[in-house]
Protein backbone atom coordinates (compact mmCIF):
# COMPACT_ATOMS: atom_id res chain seq x y z
CA UNK A 1 0.00 0.00 0.00
CA UNK A 2 1.15 3.56 -0.65
CA UNK A 3 0.72 6.51 1.68
CA UNK A 4 1.46 10.20 1.61
CA UNK A 5 2.59 11.67 4.89
CA UNK A 6 2.27 15.46 5.09
CA UNK A 7 2.60 18.07 7.81
CA UNK A 8 1.37 18.39 10.45
CA UNK A 9 2.70 14.93 11.31
CA UNK A 10 0.68 13.16 14.00
CA UNK A 11 0.40 9.68 15.44
CA UNK A 12 -3.04 9.51 13.87
CA UNK A 13 -1.37 9.84 10.41
CA UNK A 14 0.83 6.79 10.89
CA UNK A 15 -1.40 4.42 12.80
CA UNK A 16 -2.53 2.61 9.66
CA UNK A 17 0.96 2.22 8.22
CA UNK A 18 1.85 -1.46 7.85
CA UNK A 19 5.28 -3.03 7.52
CA UNK A 20 6.09 -3.13 3.80
CA UNK A 21 3.99 -0.08 2.86
CA UNK A 22 5.57 2.69 0.76
CA UNK A 23 5.40 6.23 2.12
CA UNK A 24 6.18 9.57 0.49
CA UNK A 25 6.94 12.22 3.10
CA UNK A 26 6.52 15.94 2.52
CA UNK A 27 7.45 18.39 5.26
CA UNK A 28 10.08 19.21 7.85
CA UNK A 29 12.23 16.44 9.28
CA UNK A 30 15.42 16.53 11.38
CA UNK A 31 18.72 14.74 10.98
CA UNK A 32 20.64 13.12 13.83
CA UNK A 33 23.04 10.21 13.99
CA UNK A 34 25.42 8.79 16.58
CA UNK A 35 27.12 11.85 18.08
CA UNK A 36 23.99 14.03 17.87
CA UNK A 37 21.91 11.37 19.63
CA UNK A 38 24.45 11.26 22.42
CA UNK A 39 24.19 15.03 22.85
CA UNK A 40 20.40 15.13 22.55
CA UNK A 41 20.16 12.49 25.26
CA UNK A 42 22.51 14.47 27.50
CA UNK A 43 20.34 17.57 27.02
CA UNK A 44 17.26 15.54 27.97
CA UNK A 45 18.99 14.15 31.06
CA UNK A 46 20.02 17.64 32.14
CA UNK A 47 16.51 18.97 31.61
CA UNK A 48 17.67 21.40 28.92
CA UNK A 49 15.85 22.43 25.74
CA UNK A 50 16.39 20.45 22.56
CA UNK A 51 17.19 22.19 19.26
CA UNK A 52 13.81 21.06 17.92
CA UNK A 53 10.55 19.85 19.45
CA UNK A 54 10.66 16.09 19.86
CA UNK A 55 6.87 15.77 19.97
CA UNK A 56 5.64 14.31 16.65
CA UNK A 57 9.04 14.79 15.06
CA UNK A 58 10.55 12.65 12.33
CA UNK A 59 14.27 11.98 12.77
CA UNK A 60 16.36 10.86 9.81
CA UNK A 61 19.57 9.00 10.67
CA UNK A 62 21.93 10.56 8.14
CA UNK A 63 25.26 12.33 7.82
CA UNK A 64 25.18 13.97 4.38
CA UNK A 65 28.11 14.86 2.16
CA UNK A 66 28.85 18.60 1.78
CA UNK A 67 26.52 20.46 -0.60
CA UNK A 68 27.98 21.46 -3.95
CA UNK A 69 27.41 25.10 -4.93
CA UNK A 70 23.77 25.70 -5.81
CA UNK A 71 22.55 22.48 -4.17
CA UNK A 72 20.68 22.35 -0.85
CA UNK A 73 22.58 19.27 0.34
CA UNK A 74 24.99 16.60 -0.83
CA UNK A 75 24.27 12.87 -0.96
CA UNK A 76 22.05 11.89 1.92
CA UNK A 77 21.20 8.22 2.34
CA UNK A 78 20.36 6.51 5.64
CA UNK A 79 22.96 5.25 8.08
CA UNK A 80 22.58 1.95 9.99
CA UNK A 81 19.97 2.42 12.70
CA UNK A 82 21.00 -0.06 15.43
CA UNK A 83 23.66 2.36 16.63
CA UNK A 84 20.81 4.62 17.77
CA UNK A 85 19.05 1.77 19.63
CA UNK A 86 20.56 2.86 22.94
CA UNK A 87 18.89 6.29 22.62
CA UNK A 88 15.72 5.67 20.61
CA UNK A 89 13.32 4.21 23.23
CA UNK A 90 13.69 7.23 25.50
CA UNK A 91 13.13 9.64 22.61
CA UNK A 92 10.07 7.72 21.43
CA UNK A 93 8.69 7.81 24.96
CA UNK A 94 9.09 11.60 24.85
CA UNK A 95 6.90 11.82 21.76
CA UNK A 96 9.13 11.31 18.70
CA UNK A 97 6.88 10.12 15.91
CA UNK A 98 9.15 8.38 13.45
CA UNK A 99 12.67 7.20 12.73
CA UNK A 100 14.14 6.85 9.26
CA UNK A 101 17.24 4.73 8.80
CA UNK A 102 18.10 1.24 7.62
CA UNK A 103 18.69 -2.12 9.24
CA UNK A 104 17.42 -4.15 12.16
CA UNK A 105 16.35 -2.67 15.52
CA UNK A 106 16.49 -4.10 19.03
CA UNK A 107 13.53 -5.58 20.88
CA UNK A 108 13.58 -2.49 23.14
CA UNK A 109 13.13 -0.17 20.15
CA UNK A 110 10.35 -2.35 18.76
CA UNK A 111 8.55 -2.29 22.11
CA UNK A 112 8.89 1.49 22.25
CA UNK A 113 7.43 1.83 18.74
CA UNK A 114 4.39 -0.24 19.73
CA UNK A 115 4.01 1.41 23.15
CA UNK A 116 3.97 4.87 21.58
CA UNK A 117 2.17 4.24 18.30
CA UNK A 118 5.31 5.37 16.46
CA UNK A 119 6.86 4.03 13.26
CA UNK A 120 10.29 2.99 11.95
CA UNK A 121 10.86 3.47 8.23
CA UNK A 122 13.78 2.73 5.92
CA UNK A 123 15.20 4.64 2.99
CA UNK A 124 17.30 2.75 0.43
CA UNK A 125 20.79 2.44 1.90
CA UNK A 126 23.43 3.43 -0.61
CA UNK A 127 20.98 5.27 -2.87
CA UNK A 128 22.14 8.57 -1.44
CA UNK A 129 22.34 10.53 -4.69
CA UNK A 130 18.81 9.49 -5.61
CA UNK A 131 17.46 10.39 -2.15
CA UNK A 132 19.12 13.83 -2.23
CA UNK A 133 16.73 14.72 -5.05
CA UNK A 134 13.78 14.85 -2.66
CA UNK A 135 15.46 17.20 -0.17
CA UNK A 136 14.46 20.79 -0.94
CA UNK A 137 16.33 22.64 1.79
CA UNK A 138 18.78 21.99 4.59
CA UNK A 139 19.91 24.10 7.51
CA UNK A 140 22.22 23.21 10.40
CA UNK A 141 20.36 24.03 13.62
CA UNK A 142 22.64 22.49 16.26
CA UNK A 143 26.04 20.94 16.98
CA UNK A 144 27.75 22.53 13.98
CA UNK A 145 31.10 21.33 15.36
CA UNK A 146 30.06 17.76 14.55
CA UNK A 147 30.33 18.41 10.80
CA UNK A 148 28.40 15.71 8.94
CA UNK A 149 26.89 14.66 12.27
CA UNK A 150 25.34 18.07 13.05
CA UNK A 151 21.57 18.32 13.50
CA UNK A 152 19.93 19.61 10.33
CA UNK A 153 16.42 20.79 9.63
CA UNK A 154 15.41 19.43 6.23
CA UNK A 155 12.40 20.22 4.11
CA UNK A 156 11.61 17.18 2.02
CA UNK A 157 9.17 16.63 -0.81
CA UNK A 158 7.89 13.16 -1.67
CA UNK A 159 10.77 11.64 0.26
CA UNK A 160 10.48 7.87 -0.41
CA UNK A 161 10.62 5.39 2.48
CA UNK A 162 9.32 1.92 3.32
CA UNK A 163 7.64 1.04 6.62
CA UNK A 164 9.80 -1.50 8.47
CA UNK A 165 8.35 -1.62 12.01
CA UNK A 166 4.71 -0.60 12.34
CA UNK A 167 2.72 0.33 15.44
CA UNK A 168 1.70 -3.29 15.90
CA UNK A 169 5.31 -4.44 16.01
CA UNK A 170 5.38 -6.13 12.60
CA UNK A 171 8.91 -6.14 11.16
CA UNK A 172 9.44 -6.07 7.41
CA UNK A 173 12.91 -7.61 7.74
CA UNK A 174 11.28 -10.76 9.16
CA UNK A 175 8.06 -10.71 7.14
CA UNK A 176 9.61 -9.85 3.76
CA UNK A 177 12.15 -12.64 4.02
CA UNK A 178 9.54 -15.18 5.18
CA UNK A 179 7.16 -14.24 2.39
CA UNK A 180 9.87 -14.52 -0.26
CA UNK A 181 11.12 -17.88 1.01
CA UNK A 182 7.58 -19.24 1.19
CA UNK A 183 6.97 -18.17 -2.44
CA UNK A 184 10.09 -19.99 -3.57
CA UNK A 185 9.20 -23.19 -1.70
CA UNK A 186 6.01 -23.65 -3.71
CA UNK B 1 66.37 2.79 -10.69
CA UNK B 2 63.43 5.03 -11.61
CA UNK B 3 62.74 8.20 -9.69
CA UNK B 4 59.12 9.03 -8.90
CA UNK B 5 58.19 12.23 -7.11
CA UNK B 6 55.61 11.54 -4.41
CA UNK B 7 53.70 14.58 -5.66
CA UNK B 8 52.61 12.41 -8.61
CA UNK B 9 51.24 9.87 -6.16
CA UNK B 10 49.47 12.62 -4.19
CA UNK B 11 47.80 14.01 -7.32
CA UNK B 12 46.71 10.57 -8.48
CA UNK B 13 45.24 9.67 -5.10
CA UNK B 14 43.24 12.93 -4.98
CA UNK B 15 41.84 12.12 -8.42
CA UNK B 16 41.06 8.49 -7.54
CA UNK B 17 39.25 9.42 -4.29
CA UNK B 18 36.85 11.58 -6.29
CA UNK B 19 36.42 9.17 -9.18
CA UNK B 20 35.75 6.18 -6.90
CA UNK B 21 32.98 8.03 -5.09
CA UNK B 22 31.10 9.19 -8.17
CA UNK B 23 31.63 6.38 -10.68
CA UNK B 24 30.88 2.81 -9.71
CA UNK B 25 33.15 0.23 -11.37
CA UNK B 26 31.91 -1.72 -14.37
CA UNK B 27 32.41 -4.98 -12.43
CA UNK B 28 29.82 -4.16 -9.77
CA UNK B 29 27.49 -2.45 -12.24
CA UNK B 30 27.54 -5.58 -14.40
CA UNK B 31 26.74 -7.82 -11.43
CA UNK B 32 23.82 -5.60 -10.38
CA UNK B 33 22.45 -5.56 -13.92
CA UNK B 34 22.72 -9.32 -14.36
CA UNK B 35 21.22 -10.14 -11.01
CA UNK B 36 18.40 -7.61 -11.44
CA UNK B 37 17.49 -9.38 -14.66
CA UNK B 38 17.24 -12.70 -12.78
CA UNK B 39 15.44 -11.35 -9.71
CA UNK B 40 11.80 -12.48 -9.73
CA UNK B 41 10.61 -10.85 -6.50
CA UNK B 42 8.80 -7.53 -7.21
CA UNK B 43 9.93 -5.71 -4.04
CA UNK B 44 13.52 -6.70 -4.76
CA UNK B 45 13.26 -5.59 -8.38
CA UNK B 46 12.04 -2.17 -7.24
CA UNK B 47 14.96 -1.72 -4.87
CA UNK B 48 17.48 -2.79 -7.52
CA UNK B 49 15.94 -0.32 -9.98
CA UNK B 50 16.45 2.42 -7.38
CA UNK B 51 20.06 1.37 -6.92
CA UNK B 52 20.68 1.45 -10.69
CA UNK B 53 19.08 4.88 -10.92
CA UNK B 54 21.31 6.08 -8.09
CA UNK B 55 24.41 4.95 -10.00
CA UNK B 56 23.30 7.00 -13.02
CA UNK B 57 22.63 10.13 -10.94
CA UNK B 58 26.03 9.90 -9.23
CA UNK B 59 27.67 9.52 -12.62
CA UNK B 60 26.65 13.10 -13.45
CA UNK B 61 29.13 14.30 -10.85
CA UNK B 62 26.91 16.34 -8.52
CA UNK B 63 26.18 13.76 -5.83
CA UNK B 64 28.46 10.96 -4.61
CA UNK B 65 27.08 7.39 -4.84
CA UNK B 66 26.70 7.15 -1.07
CA UNK B 67 26.83 9.73 1.72
CA UNK B 68 29.31 7.45 3.47
CA UNK B 69 32.25 8.26 1.25
CA UNK B 70 34.24 6.01 3.47
CA UNK B 71 37.55 5.64 5.15
CA UNK B 72 40.11 6.04 2.36
CA UNK B 73 41.83 2.66 2.14
CA UNK B 74 44.92 3.06 -0.01
CA UNK B 75 46.94 0.09 -1.24
CA UNK B 76 50.35 0.68 -2.77
CA UNK B 77 52.44 -1.83 -4.66
CA UNK B 78 55.85 -0.24 -5.01
CA UNK B 79 58.35 -1.68 -7.45
CA UNK B 80 61.71 -2.28 -5.78
CA UNK B 81 63.45 -0.40 -8.59
CA UNK B 82 61.59 2.79 -7.69
CA UNK B 83 63.24 5.61 -5.76
CA UNK B 84 60.61 7.89 -4.22
CA UNK B 85 61.61 11.55 -4.04
CA UNK B 86 60.09 14.86 -2.99
CA UNK B 87 58.99 13.98 0.54
CA UNK B 88 57.49 11.24 2.66
CA UNK B 89 55.19 8.77 0.95
CA UNK B 90 52.78 8.67 3.89
CA UNK B 91 52.43 12.46 3.86
CA UNK B 92 51.80 12.44 0.12
CA UNK B 93 49.06 9.81 0.45
CA UNK B 94 47.34 11.74 3.23
CA UNK B 95 47.63 15.00 1.31
CA UNK B 96 46.05 13.30 -1.71
CA UNK B 97 43.18 12.05 0.42
CA UNK B 98 42.75 15.46 2.09
CA UNK B 99 42.58 17.20 -1.29
CA UNK B 100 40.36 14.58 -2.91
CA UNK B 101 37.82 14.69 -0.09
CA UNK B 102 37.80 18.50 -0.08
CA UNK B 103 37.75 19.09 -3.83
CA UNK B 104 35.23 16.30 -4.41
CA UNK B 105 32.75 17.49 -1.73
CA UNK B 106 33.12 14.14 0.01
CA UNK B 107 32.18 13.50 3.61
CA UNK B 108 34.82 13.71 6.33
CA UNK B 109 34.19 10.60 8.40
CA UNK B 110 37.36 10.04 10.42
CA UNK B 111 37.74 10.59 14.17
CA UNK B 112 41.28 10.96 15.53
CA UNK B 113 40.79 8.59 18.45
CA UNK B 114 38.42 5.62 18.66
CA UNK B 115 37.14 6.53 22.13
CA UNK B 116 37.54 10.30 22.37
CA UNK B 117 36.05 10.70 18.90
CA UNK B 118 36.93 14.11 17.50
CA UNK B 119 36.50 14.43 13.73
CA UNK B 120 39.79 15.25 12.01
CA UNK B 121 37.85 17.39 9.52
CA UNK B 122 39.66 16.25 6.38
CA UNK B 123 39.10 12.47 6.27
CA UNK B 124 42.73 11.73 7.11
CA UNK B 125 44.58 9.75 8.09
CA UNK B 126 44.04 7.23 5.33
CA UNK B 127 44.40 3.51 5.94
CA UNK B 128 47.62 2.78 4.04
CA UNK B 129 48.91 -0.64 3.12
CA UNK B 130 52.08 -0.81 1.09
CA UNK B 131 54.15 -3.67 -0.20
CA UNK B 132 57.33 -3.97 -2.20
CA UNK B 133 57.00 -5.83 -5.49
CA UNK B 134 59.22 -6.32 -8.53
CA UNK B 135 59.56 -3.69 -11.25
CA UNK B 136 59.86 0.10 -11.47
CA UNK B 137 56.24 1.18 -11.16
CA UNK B 138 53.86 2.14 -8.39
CA UNK B 139 50.36 0.67 -8.44
CA UNK B 140 47.81 2.59 -6.43
CA UNK B 141 44.42 1.21 -5.43
CA UNK B 142 41.96 3.49 -3.65
CA UNK B 143 39.01 1.81 -1.97
CA UNK B 144 36.78 4.16 0.04
CA UNK B 145 35.22 1.84 2.64
CA UNK B 146 31.84 2.52 4.20
CA UNK B 147 31.37 1.42 7.78
CA UNK B 148 27.77 0.22 7.69
CA UNK B 149 29.15 -2.86 6.01
CA UNK B 150 32.55 -2.78 7.73
CA UNK B 151 30.74 -3.12 11.08
CA UNK B 152 29.14 -6.38 9.93
CA UNK B 153 32.51 -8.02 9.16
CA UNK B 154 33.88 -10.82 11.36
CA UNK B 155 36.93 -12.94 11.96
CA UNK B 156 37.26 -16.38 13.56
CA UNK B 157 40.17 -18.64 14.38
CA UNK B 158 38.71 -22.03 13.45
CA UNK B 159 40.37 -25.31 14.37
CA UNK B 160 41.73 -27.15 11.30
CA UNK B 161 39.15 -29.89 11.93
CA UNK B 162 36.40 -27.40 10.99
CA UNK B 163 37.66 -27.71 7.41
CA UNK B 164 35.92 -26.45 4.32
CA UNK B 165 32.45 -26.85 5.83
CA UNK B 166 33.40 -24.83 8.89
CA UNK B 167 34.72 -22.00 6.73
CA UNK B 168 31.65 -21.96 4.48
CA UNK B 169 29.24 -22.05 7.43
CA UNK B 170 31.06 -19.13 9.07
CA UNK B 171 30.80 -17.03 5.91
CA UNK B 172 27.09 -17.74 5.46
CA UNK B 173 26.35 -17.20 9.18
CA UNK B 174 28.14 -13.84 9.04
CA UNK B 175 26.04 -12.69 6.10
CA UNK B 176 22.84 -13.94 7.73
CA UNK B 177 23.61 -12.16 11.01
CA UNK B 178 24.35 -8.96 9.08
CA UNK B 179 20.88 -9.11 7.50
CA UNK B 180 19.67 -5.72 6.30
CA UNK B 181 22.40 -3.71 8.06
CA UNK B 182 25.20 -3.63 5.45
CA UNK B 183 22.90 -2.43 2.60
CA UNK B 184 22.47 -5.62 0.60
CA UNK B 185 23.09 -6.64 -2.12
CA UNK B 186 26.59 -6.98 -0.74
CA UNK B 187 30.00 -8.04 -1.96
CA UNK B 188 31.73 -10.55 0.30
CA UNK B 189 35.51 -10.68 0.71
CA UNK B 190 36.87 -13.80 2.39
CA UNK B 191 40.40 -14.33 3.68
CA UNK B 192 41.38 -17.86 4.66
CA UNK B 193 44.68 -18.87 6.26
CA UNK B 194 47.74 -16.84 7.23
CA UNK B 195 47.66 -15.33 10.71
CA UNK B 196 44.93 -13.48 12.61
CA UNK B 197 45.79 -10.13 11.00
CA UNK B 198 46.72 -11.57 7.61
CA UNK B 199 43.29 -13.20 7.27
CA UNK B 200 41.60 -9.83 7.81
CA UNK B 201 43.88 -8.11 5.31
CA UNK B 202 43.19 -10.81 2.70
CA UNK B 203 39.46 -10.41 3.25
CA UNK B 204 39.79 -6.68 2.58
CA UNK B 205 41.99 -7.31 -0.47
CA UNK B 206 39.39 -9.77 -1.75
CA UNK B 207 37.05 -6.76 -2.02
CA UNK B 208 39.54 -5.16 -4.42
CA UNK B 209 39.26 -8.09 -6.82
CA UNK B 210 36.81 -7.19 -9.58
CA UNK B 211 33.44 -8.64 -8.56
CA UNK B 212 33.08 -10.43 -11.90
CA UNK B 213 36.46 -12.19 -11.76
CA UNK B 214 36.41 -15.91 -11.01
CA UNK B 215 39.08 -17.37 -8.71
CA UNK B 216 42.00 -18.76 -10.77
CA UNK B 217 42.11 -21.80 -8.44
CA UNK B 218 39.24 -24.09 -9.49
CA UNK B 219 38.78 -25.41 -5.96
CA UNK B 220 38.17 -21.89 -4.64
CA UNK B 221 36.21 -20.87 -7.74
CA UNK B 222 33.74 -23.66 -6.89
CA UNK B 223 33.65 -22.52 -3.28
CA UNK B 224 32.92 -18.93 -4.32
CA UNK B 225 30.06 -20.12 -6.47
CA UNK B 226 28.66 -22.39 -3.77
CA UNK B 227 28.86 -19.59 -1.19
CA UNK B 228 27.15 -17.13 -3.50
CA UNK B 229 24.34 -19.63 -4.12
CA UNK B 230 23.93 -20.39 -0.41
CA UNK B 231 23.88 -16.67 0.47
CA UNK B 232 21.32 -15.97 -2.22
CA UNK B 233 19.09 -18.71 -0.85
CA UNK B 234 18.86 -16.94 2.52
CA UNK B 235 16.02 -14.72 1.23
CA UNK B 236 17.35 -11.50 2.79
CA UNK B 237 17.25 -9.71 -0.57
CA UNK B 238 18.05 -6.12 -1.53
CA UNK B 239 17.90 -3.89 1.57
CA UNK B 240 16.68 -6.90 3.57
CA UNK B 241 13.14 -6.52 2.23
CA UNK B 242 13.19 -10.11 0.90
CA UNK B 243 14.35 -11.55 -2.40
CA UNK B 244 17.13 -13.52 -4.03
CA UNK B 245 19.74 -10.82 -4.57
CA UNK B 246 21.48 -10.71 -1.19
CA UNK B 247 25.05 -10.86 -2.53
CA UNK B 248 26.53 -9.83 -5.87
CA UNK B 249 29.81 -11.69 -5.53
CA UNK B 250 32.02 -13.68 -3.18
CA UNK B 251 35.78 -13.43 -3.60
CA UNK B 252 38.28 -15.56 -1.70
CA UNK B 253 41.99 -14.99 -1.08
CA UNK B 254 44.08 -17.57 0.76
CA UNK B 255 47.55 -17.92 2.26
CA UNK B 256 49.63 -20.68 3.83
CA UNK B 257 48.92 -21.08 7.54
CA UNK B 258 50.13 -22.91 10.68
CA UNK B 259 49.49 -26.63 11.35
CA UNK B 260 47.33 -25.61 14.32
CA UNK B 261 45.23 -22.97 12.65
CA UNK B 262 42.47 -22.13 10.20
CA UNK B 263 41.86 -18.38 10.40
CA UNK B 264 38.92 -17.07 8.40
CA UNK B 265 37.87 -13.45 7.98
CA UNK B 266 34.80 -12.07 6.24
CA UNK B 267 34.86 -8.45 5.11
CA UNK B 268 31.51 -7.22 3.87
CA UNK B 269 30.98 -4.39 1.41
CA UNK B 270 27.69 -2.84 0.35
CA UNK B 271 26.54 -2.64 -3.28
CA UNK B 272 28.53 0.59 -3.55
CA UNK B 273 31.68 -1.54 -3.67
CA UNK B 274 34.26 1.09 -4.62
CA UNK B 275 37.78 0.32 -5.78
CA UNK B 276 39.82 2.01 -8.43
CA UNK B 277 43.39 1.57 -9.63
CA UNK B 278 46.12 3.47 -11.40
CA UNK B 279 49.72 2.68 -12.26
CA UNK B 280 52.46 5.29 -12.26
Amino acid sequence: MEHRLREPFTKENVKDFKAGDSVLITGTIYTARDAAHKRLTELIENGENLPFALEDSIIYYVGPTPAKPGKPIGSAGPTTSYRMDAYAPKMLDLGQLAMIGKGQRSAEVKDAVVRNGAVYMAAIGGAAALIAGSIVSSEVIAFDDLGAEAVRKLYVEDFPVTVVIDSEGNDLYELGREKYLKSQAK
Amino acid sequence: MREINVKLIENKIAELCIKANYHLGEDVRGCIKNMAAEENWPVARNVLAGIEENICIAEEGEFPLCQDTGMACVFLEIGQDVHLTGGLLEDAVNEGVRRGYEEGFLRKSIVSDPLRRVNTGDNTPAYIHSEIVSGDKVKITVAPKGFGSENMSRIKMLPPSAGEEGVKDFVVETVEAAGANPCPPIVVGVGIGGTFDKAALMAKKALLVPADVVNPDEYYADMEKELLDRINELGIGPQGFGGRTTALAVNIITAPTHIAGLPVAVNINCHVSRHIEAVI
